[in-house]
């Protein structure tokens, strides 16, 4: 079983996953790029919320035409040791100025949160045993940062350019 | 003698905290793998971003070395450590790194709060991000330089610590800096790599490379960026950065690095695609580098306070002094000073290898001679960076007393070795049992001078940790069928005249390997014109005669 976190409490999951062969069910949907690049019309036209998911070799800057019309991006993690969707975290946030939900979804550590949030990331689909305490935890392990990224946070260069 | 601080970077608050609560978590990290939480598959990239290895017999835990610069102060806390948690030694690396080969699991997290408390850690010197950034360990000394690269790399260093969105990179990835135009620091053979050069119109800036690299796939950096301004020089990184993240090879561990990337896309397309990703992180401009920020930064690797008025004479102090001085001390760009080698190299021990004794005593001197301060080199060597020249007799005088005053730097018996099978899980044959019977064969002083300029690197895998590739004379190591076998490559270099050495053929075994080397050089010193190098000869008449050579065929 999974649960989804986001913003940093437990969430219910609205969006429904679809197969890229199944029918389309009625209200929320989360469909694969293909997918949506084959019904991308019709899913459009049906004015409820569209998710799209994206496997970790797509970069999200094909989307950036509809991504004012998506509520979702989930980013997959195949692996944990598989980096890209942090950068593709970062794009959607930082250059193509997204701010619905991204997602991550699939293998990642507790470990990899803290990053995660920091390049963009506000939902996480997390397996039974990690918590919302967890969670928490793992964003506040590190107090500062010495680069900017998506979340907005001061830098350590700027922390100490402000004393 | 009273501790000396050098104008180094000091921690303030910030990076102080940050080492801190990095040591913390992984303080929890280790108890979860202990307690079972953590598999070991899920407990290793953790720990490698941390520095720590699993080898053959042991743990490895692997401490930075920022761009090889080392206090007085932190030198006596690692000696400290390799009595107190190892078996009292520590190992440089060729990354300006210190090993040590045996600490426990458990005793990690207070290794790296001791480490802490001297403003040091182990924070990813290893895994698949970016690595310790390396400088030219002259730095901050040498007569040629333009500038110091070192507030550069310490930019660098901030930028890529436990950087978001590169943590989880295909592959390693190494950055080098110098800021001289006689490469030190083996830059055309790095991941990324960033020379300081002057424009045309006499303003510094910097010279970028990208995808050199060694391994099992070895190819010299191209150039990235002709001329990157200073301000610019993290948004173009983070740039190169994130082109490959997401285009790098994750399929094969083999083909991840960036080397394979750039060649595969062709330099031109790289620098297209980096061009465009540097643009649009531009335009957000949180990654500028303000003029006051490299200001602060420089500020904190002032030069120190020289004396003035001195004498630019070396005494003389006798023969064996001479050929120390003639090999070990190199030009310092101020007059009255000079830079010193304590090559870690004397034939028989292993190379890079210092005891906790020996490494207090090289405090000792850092703090009477070199101004609280000493530098290691990619060559697995100590430098005092900034020494009078009055004081070199007596500098080796103690040297001697401590058997670290071989006259060998740059010589060949200054091999570089990596660790090979007598500690590395993936070496394929032992490293420095070939080092020292090398080193022994050629001990002899007088011959060693008469040979020259000769640098030997010896891997012990194909993963080349003993930079066999850029070695005038490379050894790799090799297993057949359970025996280990030493192959042969000529004419490399890891410096500003970079090249890849040239396999020669079939391996040699461990008995063997020590005499064709000797063959080889006896045919250089029969071969060369006046002036020449080892290098210079090679690249002159080519392999086959040294090939003839090593295998004996003139004899036949």
């Amino acid at each position: 079983m999974t649960k989804l976190i986001k913003s940093g409490a437990y969430a219910q999951d609205n969006f429904v996953p679809v197969a890229d062969d199944a029918a389309l069910p009625d209200g929320a949907v989360l469909v694969s790029l293909a997918r949506f690049q084959k019904d991308r019309d019709a899913l459009l036209a049906r004015n409820t919320p569209i998710g799209v998911k994206l496997a970790s070799d797509q970069n999200p800057q094909v989307l950036a035409d509809d991504l004012s019309r998506l509520s979702l991006v989930a980013l997959e993690f195949p692996k944990f040791r598989d980096g890209r969707a942090f950068s593709w975290a970062r794009i959607l946030r930082t250059r193509l100025g997204f701010t619905g939900e991204i997602r991550a979804v699939g293998d990642f550590l507790f470990d990899q949160v803290n990053y995660q949030h920091r390049v963009g990331f506000d939902a996480w689909e997390v397996s039974d045993h990690f918590t919302v305490e967890m969670f928490h935890k793992a964003l506040n392990e590190m107090t500062d940062v010495y680069q900017p990224s998506a979340d907005g946070k001061k830098t350590i260069r700027e922390l100490r350019a402000a004393k | 003698m009273s501790e000396v601080t050098p104008n180094m970077y000091r921690y303030d608050e910030f990076d102080a905290r940050f080492v801190a609560e990095r040591t913390a978590q992984f303080k929890t990290q280790v108890e979860r793998r202990l307690k079972g939480e953590l598999t070991e598959d899920q407990f290793k990239p953790l720990r490698l971003m941390n520095g720590l290895y699993l080898q053959l017999h042991a743990y490895m835990l692997r401490v930075a070395v920022p761009y090889g610069t080392i206090s007085s102060r932190q030198m006596r806390m690692l000696a400290h450590i390799a009595r107190k948690y190892d078996k009292g030694y520590g190992h440089f690396t060729t990354r300006q790194n210190i090993q040590y080969n045996w600490p426990k699991l458990v005793d990690v997290p207070d290794i790296l709060s001791d480490l802490a408390s001297v403003e040091m850690h182990a924070i990813q010197t290893s895994g698949n991000c970016i690595r310790n950034v390396t400088a030219d360990h002259f730095a901050g000394a040498a007569a040629d330089e333009i500038e110091d690269p070192r507030p550069l790399a310490e930019i660098v260093r901030q930028w890529s610590s436990l950087h978001p969105e590169f943590v989880f990179l295909p592959r390693k990835f190494k950055i080098a800096v110098s800021g001289a135009p006689q490469d030190r620091a083996a830059l055309a053979y790095h991941d990324m790599a960033v020379e300081i050069v002057r424009n045309a119109e006499g303003r510094t800036g910097y010279k970028v490379l990208v995808g050199g690299g060694m391994g099992r796939t070895p190819y010299i950096a191209q150039v990235l960026g002709d001329f990157v301004e200073k301000q610019d020089i993290l948004a173009f990184m983070e740039a190169a950065m994130r082109v490959y993240n997401e285009q790098g090879r994750r399929d094969n561990i083999y083909k991840a690095r960036i080397k394979i990337l750039t060649n595969a896309l062709g330099i031109k397309e790289m620098r297209r695609q980096v061009e465009i990703e540097f643009a649009e992180i531009k335009k957000t401009g949180g990654l500028q580098v303000p003029q006051e920020e490299l200001d602060r930064i420089t500020a904190y690797f002032a030069p120190p306070a020289f004396e003035t008025g001195l004498s630019d004479e070396i005494p003389e102090a006798g023969k064996d002094f001479a050929n120390w001085v003639k090999t070990n001390v190199h030009a310092h760009r101020q007059p009255g000073y000079a830079i010193a080698t304590i090559t870690l190299k004397t034939p028989g021990q292993v190379p890079g290898d210092a005891t906790a004794d020996q490494m207090d005593v090289i405090a000792e001197l850092m703090d009477t001679f070199s101004v609280g301060e000493v530098r290691v080199s990619h060559e697995q060597n100590l430098v005092l960076p900034h020494v009078r020249k009055k004081d070199l007799p007596a500098i080796y005088a103690r040297l001697k007393e401590l058997d670290f005053a071989c006259a060998n730097a740059g010589l060949i018996t200054d091999i570089i070795a990596c660790p090979g099978l007598d500690y590395c899980d993936l070496a394929n044959a032992r490293s420095i049992p070939i080092a020292q019977s090398i080193a022994l064969k050629f001990e002899d002083l007088a011959r060693q001078h008469e040979i020259g300029e000769l640098k030997i690197k010896i891997s012990g895998c194909i993963n080349a940790c003993g930079h066999h590739h850029a070695g005038h004379i490379g050894i790799l190591g090799v297993d057949k069928k359970g025996v280990e076998f030493y192959q042969l490559q000529l004419g490399g270099s890891g410096a500003e005249d970079a090249s890849i050495g040239e396999v020669m053929g079939p391996g040699f075994t461990e008995h063997e390997i020590a005499d064709a080397v000797e063959r080889v050089v006896n045919l250089y010193l029969k071969t060369r014109q006046p002036g020449e190098r080892f290098l210079d000869t090679y690249r002159r008449v080519g392999m086959a005669p040294f090939k003839d050579a090593a295998y004996e065929k003139e004899a036949a």
